[in-house]
């Protein structure tokens, strides 16, 4: 009985001391990094300033991560505006250069981990996108499978915007 | 020239309809392998984390990295399922404890009908005779349904 009442003390007690990652919400600034992608080259997300950024958190083992990925290469494809950037939240690379080997990615994929996730507000699920306006600041975050054409329309709506 | 273009066709299926299928597979594999009443909802859970008869045992089966972002206090990693590598990770998790002895598996990688590894972690625990299996029901993941609830998270390894 005692030991019980200690094991919810030291619940109650870890679960204070866990310190959560701010939420983000549109019109926020999305956080800064730097990181190198799957081929080694720097990915540098201020560098990108100027265009509409989709950042993408997926992982190989997740389905409708995998079901958007050829949607996100038409999207890069198609969009001389835009710059995708896949976050894989994968435990390990080879399950990741197995998916970018599978489907002919044309944008860069990092190698995630929590305090990446954490920098995002916390990425406890997948998928997770957020679009970048070309200022910096977040327009829209989606969590979640989405309908076919989803991110499409939404970066097309985006870019018609700011072309105005 | 019709032999080629049929192998053509052939090979374009196998190389969609093999990953298809596997994601096919996947889906509604939790709903399959977990009848309800393996099931067990957040808000009762939580109730027995808080109260004195606290889950002896209690696994994330999913990813590493989501489970040093947050995980549920107390609560060990013995993932991912999905895969073999984590099969014998679950094993060797549990290997040592009475088959009778109460378990909570847990993922919430993504959604309850889409995750690779609480059904095949589900299964194997039943398959190595533990008799007292319940699966938390985490319907999208374990940020809406567990974190953005408010409930009790610890972070790190």
């Amino acid at each position: 009985m005692r030991g019980a009442r200690c094991f919810g003390v030291l619940l109650l007690a870890q679960a204070l001391i866990a310190a959560a990652p701010a939420p983000l919400s549109p019109g926020m600034l999305a956080p800064s990094f730097a990181r190198s992608d799957l081929s080694g080259h720097r990915v540098d997300l201020k560098a990108y300033r100027g265009k509409l950024v989709l950042l993408d958190f997926w992982a190989s083992w997740c389905a409708p991560c995998i079901v958007e990925i050829p949607r996100l290469i038409a999207l890069q494809k198609r969009y001389g505006g835009v710059q995708v950037i896949g976050v894989s939240m994968d435990d390990s690379i080879a399950p990741v250069q197995k998916v970018t080997r599978r489907f002919a990615f044309n944008y860069p994929v990092l190698l995630g981990d929590a305090d990446f996730g954490n920098l995002y507000g916390g990425v406890y699920g997948l998928p997770v996108r957020f679009l970048i306006a070309p200022d910096g600041r977040i327009l829209r975050i989606w969590k979640g499978e989405l309908p076919p054409g989803t991110l499409d329309h939404a970066v097309r709506a985006a870019l018609g915007r700011l072309n105005r | 020239m019709g032999a080629v273009r049929f192998a053509m066709i052939a090979l374009f299926a196998a190389f969609f309809a093999v990953p298809l299928a596997a994601t096919a597979r996947a889906e509604g594999a939790a709903d399959a392998a977990i009848p309800q009443d393996a099931r067990i909802e957040p808000a009762a859970f939580v109730d027995q984390l808080r109260g004195t008869n606290p889950p002896a045992t209690i696994l994330q089966v999913g990813s590493s990295v989501l489970y040093a972002e947050a995980h549920i206090p107390g609560s060990q990693y013995a993932g991912p399922t999905g895969k073999e590598d984590g099969i014998k990770n679950l094993a060797s998790h549990v290997d040592g404890l009475p088959r009778d002895k109460p378990i909570v598996i847990y993922c919430g990688c993504c959604p309850w009908t889409r995750c690779p590894n609480i059904g095949a972690a589900y299964k194997h625990l039943l398959s190595m005779g533990f008799t007292h299996v319940k699966a938390l029901y985490l319907p999208n993941n374990f940020g809406d349904d567990w974190v953005n609830k408010g409930y009790p998270v610890a972070r790190g390894n």
